[in-house]
């Protein structure tokens, strides 16, 4: 028995879709679990009822609402409530697609790199136009903190400036890892359990008692991660957009 | 992905055994950019047809929903003062009633108890100045009766004195003298 915590990444197409340029263009597991997240949210959100005692569909709904707006009121202000559904869309998506791939032999989107990047490319340059287009050039006071002597003042400005292309690269590995090493780990695990079983017997049964509870440990955890970071994603996005929103901080 | 140019043309050819073999050649999966173009082309139509459904359909429905609730709840609050405030305006009206009648019946109480005082202390007074008129006159006809018999005593007594000397005596007294022996002996 051979333990393979890198399968569950595999991408698989599905069928093919078409071709762009040189590349094949195909619908895979990934993009299969993308839509089933959509769904996912989509029937929560407009299935649920509109009673004004609410069941327990439409109280998840709701609190999804009221959360993702207090946390955007309390960083970014009552001017961010613009991106509003920008940022419920990006972490409902994350959250219930995270929670989804901790599901065993689903499969997690956001263990990939490119969707993450996508996503917080798609966050940084929202970011960066908005700013200029709100702002103008005002928008650069955000490298230019206020009350540095100015002899270190260039250092400073060559940190920020630096700092803030790097916000997509941190914003997108940060959710990736977590993903892709919870993953690893909870799969490591699980395959002791299942290996001790297997090749020991009798004593691999017993000796399969401490991987397991490991295990258990560590999906509470995978579950707490896979909320956590997506609520980690939308508040750096309410950070950032608060930049764009208010430069002269 | 400039890079993945040549790399892709042949992806697209092997794309199907690999499928089937479920294993990308070792490579790791989340650094293989031969799948990079899928899975952006399905985030894009799938995180847009997200925004869509969210930004037209999902927010307004539940954060309509969450208004008028909360419209309702401050409705029902402001109903639920209005009526407080009625029922503590009647109760209100209800003490002030409460209070004008206690003092009305207090008014009334007083002036009946005054005028019947007053008619008992007039009667009274009535009743007094009647006896004390009737006792004036008793008393004044007692005086005369008194002054009446007095003098009756004094006449008798003058009478009595000038018998009384004459028998003893012989002589018949001066009616003067004994007048005045007699109202001498009366005073003293």
């Amino acid at each position: 028995m051979k333990i393979d915590p890198i399968h569950q990444f595999n991408i698989e197409p599905l069928f093919t879709l078409g071709h762009i340029g040189n590349h094949t263009i195909a619908f895979t597991n990934s993009s299969l679990y993308m839509f089933i997240a959509v769904l996912l949210i989509a029937l929560l959100m407009l299935a649920s009822g509109r009673d004004l005692v609410p069941g327990r569909l439409q109280s998840v709904a709701e609190i999804s609402y009221e959360f993702v707006a207090t946390t955007i009121r309390s960083t970014a202000g009552s001017e961010g409530m613009k991106f509003f559904p920008l940022i419920f869309s990006l972490f409902m998506f994350l959250c219930v697609s995270n929670l989804v791939g901790v599901i065993p032999y689903t499969f997690t989107i956001s263990s990939h790199l490119i969707v993450t990047a996508a996503l917080a490319l798609l966050v940084f340059f929202t970011v960066l136009f908005y700013g200029l287009y709100k702002n103008g050039l005002k928008f650069f006071k955000i490298f230019v903190p206020s009350g540095v002597p100015i002899y270190i003042l260039p250092l400073v400005m060559f940190i920020e400036v630096l700092s803030f292309f790097l916000r997509p690269v941190s914003h997108s590995v940060r959710l990736f890892a977590n993903m892709l090493a919870g993953h690893i780990a909870l799969k490591v695990f699980a395959g002791f359990v299942a290996m001790l079983g297997f090749s020991l017997g009798a004593l691999g049964w017993v000796g399969g008692v401490l991987p397991l509870a490991l295990t258990i440990a560590l999906y509470a955890l995978e579950l707490l991660v896979a909320f956590l970071q997506a609520y980690v994603f939308a508040i750096l996005t309410c950070i950032y957009l608060n930049d764009a929103i208010h430069p002269g901080h | 992905m400039a890079e993945s140019h040549g790399e892709a043309k042949g992806q697209a050819a092997g794309a199907h055994t690999e499928a089937e073999g479920g294993h990308h050649g070792g490579a790791f999966p989340p650094f293989d950019s031969s799948n990079y173009a899928s899975q952006l082309v399905s985030l894009a139509i799938a995180f847009v047809a997200l925004y869509l459904i969210v930004s037209r359909i999902a927010l307004p429905r539940v954060g309509g929903t969450i208004d008028a609730r909360q419209n309702k709840i401050e409705g029902d609050l402001a109903e639920a003062q209005k009526l407080k405030d009625e029922s503590d305006a009647a109760l209100k009206a209800y003490e002030t009633e409460l209070t004008n009648a206690r003092a009305n019946a207090q008014a009334i109480g007083n002036e009946t108890r005054e005028k019947l005082n007053a008619a008992s202390e007039a009667e009274r007074k009535a009743l007094e100045e009647k006896l004390a008129a009737k006792l004036a006159d008793a008393e004044k006809q007692i005086a005369t009766t008194r002054t009446n018999a007095m003098s009756n005593v004094r006449g008798i007594a003058a009478d009595a004195a000038g018998a009384i000397v004459q028998q003893l005596a012989g002589v018949t007294p001066d009616a003067n003298a004994v007048n005045s022996a007699v109202d001498a002996s009366l005073k003293g």
